[in-house]
């Protein structure tokens, strides 16, 4: 891969006994999305505090930049944008007061600076509400703030933990139409996400992790070609139908649903609609990659 | 190294020695910002305590007590007590409001994400809790000087040594929130540390009225060297051993200052 902006070679990080991420390699180029899936506790936001050299390493080698990260953490830091998992606004301040203390802690020179929060606060559509306090911003706007504070010091990277949990379809895709144009604009996106539209929309590349390893890498579109058959059907309720390996159908039951994976569904739609059962057919996606690979049970 | 082991933390020292760097001046910045907001209950805090202390304790007691120490006793209330009231604004600041900004809010978290490191926020939030006692040191003496008793102009040059107070002070009191698990956790040291100094360290009577051995160990606070610094120079009296104050408040800055880094990189970066 040429000039990759994020290398990690048998990453490791250790609390205690518990090894929160294990061993992992990756290799992150410059321009792209890269995404980072996984259950909870998988390791996401541990592996990216290490990138930001928040938190001491346990073993293995990583390098942001082609500096080894822990030794020039906050030099490393001066070119990169972060979205935190949760929201960590200065209530203290109004939005534009918000953007204007934190260029000060990259020491951003004052020429030009109103300008550039101006065209952030516009960017994030924000900017009726730029003499607002933070928490009269509802949760979309709180974390279109963050997406803007993030990109005051003209990142090269930006790292987004979970940038659209918890909002509404409308938000999360004026966040989705953002980080497109950042990162047609050339900006190195790495975010990590519970939502596998998301991560199909915007990944050009990513990992999909769980118990602090990686289990695969590639492109969405790749992983689903190398763990699913092409085809879903997906039964509602209890089937009369138990002949499934004769239809060469792969099966999983979730919850009161049965998930049949296969290369051809004609056989098998022709026999649910002799049987009326409630289905649904569709093409194989990232979500069944991610169950196929981490399991189906609850975590934590 | 310790790969296996994968237990040693690498390319990363909690012990590495704090840098000043001009990161640390940002951080005082954003507190004055939001200070700015609240200008006026804080003045109103800064102007009326002292105020009560003087009228009530200073003409009050002073109508019994008459001189103290070869002066007023109001002069020598009001010049312990720019000390005193310099320890306790910084430690109130340093422990709740630097809680306050390290916990709930979440402050230094957004702030680690920029090229600023823990030291840069501990070296400016020091210095901000030293320019709130700053600030009280500056009513307490506009409060002395219209009661009429303060000695003269040399008064001004007790504000230095009221942020050299406020430095020293501010130091420990972080320790404490570094270590600390809630506000609670303040009222011991509030308790056990900073209401007894405040007694006992020569701010409302000489510290050569204490039994010899409670002396002894009084001379080794730092409050009984904060005033031993600002009584002469508000009332006007040659100044003993200026240097061993100075160098003693320093020293309770430098090394509480330095446990302080120490302990919240364990805490924030684990
Ligand atoms: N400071 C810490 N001390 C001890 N254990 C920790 C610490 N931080 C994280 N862990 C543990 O490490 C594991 C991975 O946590 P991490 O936050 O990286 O997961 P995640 O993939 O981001 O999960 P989520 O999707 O829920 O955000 C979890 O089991 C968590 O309990
Ligand atoms: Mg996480």
């Amino acid at each position: 891969m040429i000039d990759p902006v994020v290398v990690a070679q048998n990453l490791s990080k250790t609390y205690g006994a518990a090894r929160v991420v294990n061993g992992v390699d990756f290799s992150i180029p410059r321009g792209r999305c890269y995404g980072f899936l996984g259950p909870n506790g998988a390791g996401k936001t541990t592996t990216l505090r290490l990138m930001l050299g928040l938190t001491p390493k346990s073993g293995g080698a990583l390098e942001a930049f082609g500096l080894p990260v822990h030794e020039h953490a906050s030099q490393i830091r001066r070119r990169v944008g972060v979205v935190p998992q949760a929201d960590n606004l200065d209530p203290d301040f109004t939005v534009a007061e918000n953007l204007r203390v934190y260029a000060s802690y990259f020491a951003l020179p004052s020429a030009g600076l109103d300008a550039r929060i101006d065209a952030l606060l516009e960017f994030v559509a924000l900017a009726e509400r730029r003499h607002a306090r933070t928490h009269t911003l509802s949760g979309g706007m709180q974390r279109r703030l963050t997406i803007a504070r993030a990109l005051i010091n003209e990142p090269e990277l930006v790292v987004l933990d979970e940038p659209t949990t918890g909002l509404d379809p409308q938000a999360r895709h004026v966040i989705w139409g953002r980080l497109a144009e950042l990162r047609a604009a050339g900006t190195t996106l790495i975010l990590t996400t519970h939502y596998m539209e998301e991560a199909e929309r915007l990944c050009d590349e990513l990992v999909i992790m769980d118990h602090g390893s990686i289990l695969s890498h590639g492109s969405p579109a790749q992983l689903i070609a190398e763990h699913v058959e092409p085809e879903v059907v997906e039964i509602r309720g209890e089937s009369s139908i138990a002949r499934f390996d004769a239809l060469e159908c792969r099966t999983e039951r979730m919850g009161t649903s049965l998930y049949c994976y296969t290369h051809d569904a004609a056989p098998l739609l022709a026999e649910l609609h002799d049987t009326h059962t409630q289905f649904v057919h569709r093409p194989s996606g990232l979500e069944d990659v991610f169950l196929k690979l981490t399991g189906r049970e609850l975590r934590d | 190294m310790a790969n296996e082991a994968g237990t040693v933390a690498m390319g990363w020292d909690p012990w590495r020695i704090p840098r000043l760097r001009r990161g640390a001046f940002a951080v005082w910045r954003r507190n004055v910002l939001v200070w700015r907001r609240l200008v006026i209950p804080s003045l109103l805090l800064n102007f009326g305590e002292p105020t009560l202390y003087l009228l009530g304790l200073g003409f009050g007691l002073g109508h019994f007590i008459g001189e103290m120490g070869g002066m007023p006793y109001i002069t020598f209330l009001a010049s312990g007590m720019i000390a005193s009231s310099a320890m306790t604004t910084a430690s109130y600041e340093a422990m709740y409001s630097v809680y306050t900004r390290m916990v709930p809010q979440k402050t230094y978290e957004a702030i680690l994400a920029t090229p600023l490191e823990i030291e840069d926020i501990l070296a400016g939030e020091l210095l901000w809790c030293a320019t709130k006692s700053l600030l009280s040191g500056c009513a307490i003496l506009a409060v002395a000087a219209l009661l009429g008793v303060v000695q003269g102009w040399q008064a001004l040059f007790v504000l230095p040594v009221v942020l050299l107070i406020g430095l020293c002070f501010a130091a420990p009191a972080l320790l404490m929130t570094a270590a600390s698990p809630g506000y609670e956790f303040f009222n011991y040291y509030f308790v056990l540390i900073i209401t007894p100094m405040f007694i006992m360290c020569g701010v409302f009577y000489p510290v050569s009225t204490l039994p010899a051995v409670v002396q002894e160990f009084v001379h080794v606070l730092p409050l009984t060297h904060a005033v031993a610094l600002t009584r002469p120079i508000v009332s006007g009296q040659p100044l003993t051993q200026p240097l061993l104050h100075t160098l003693v408040l320093l020293l309770y800055m430098t090394v509480f200052y330095y446990a302080a880094v120490v302990v919240i990189r364990k805490r924030l970066l684990n």
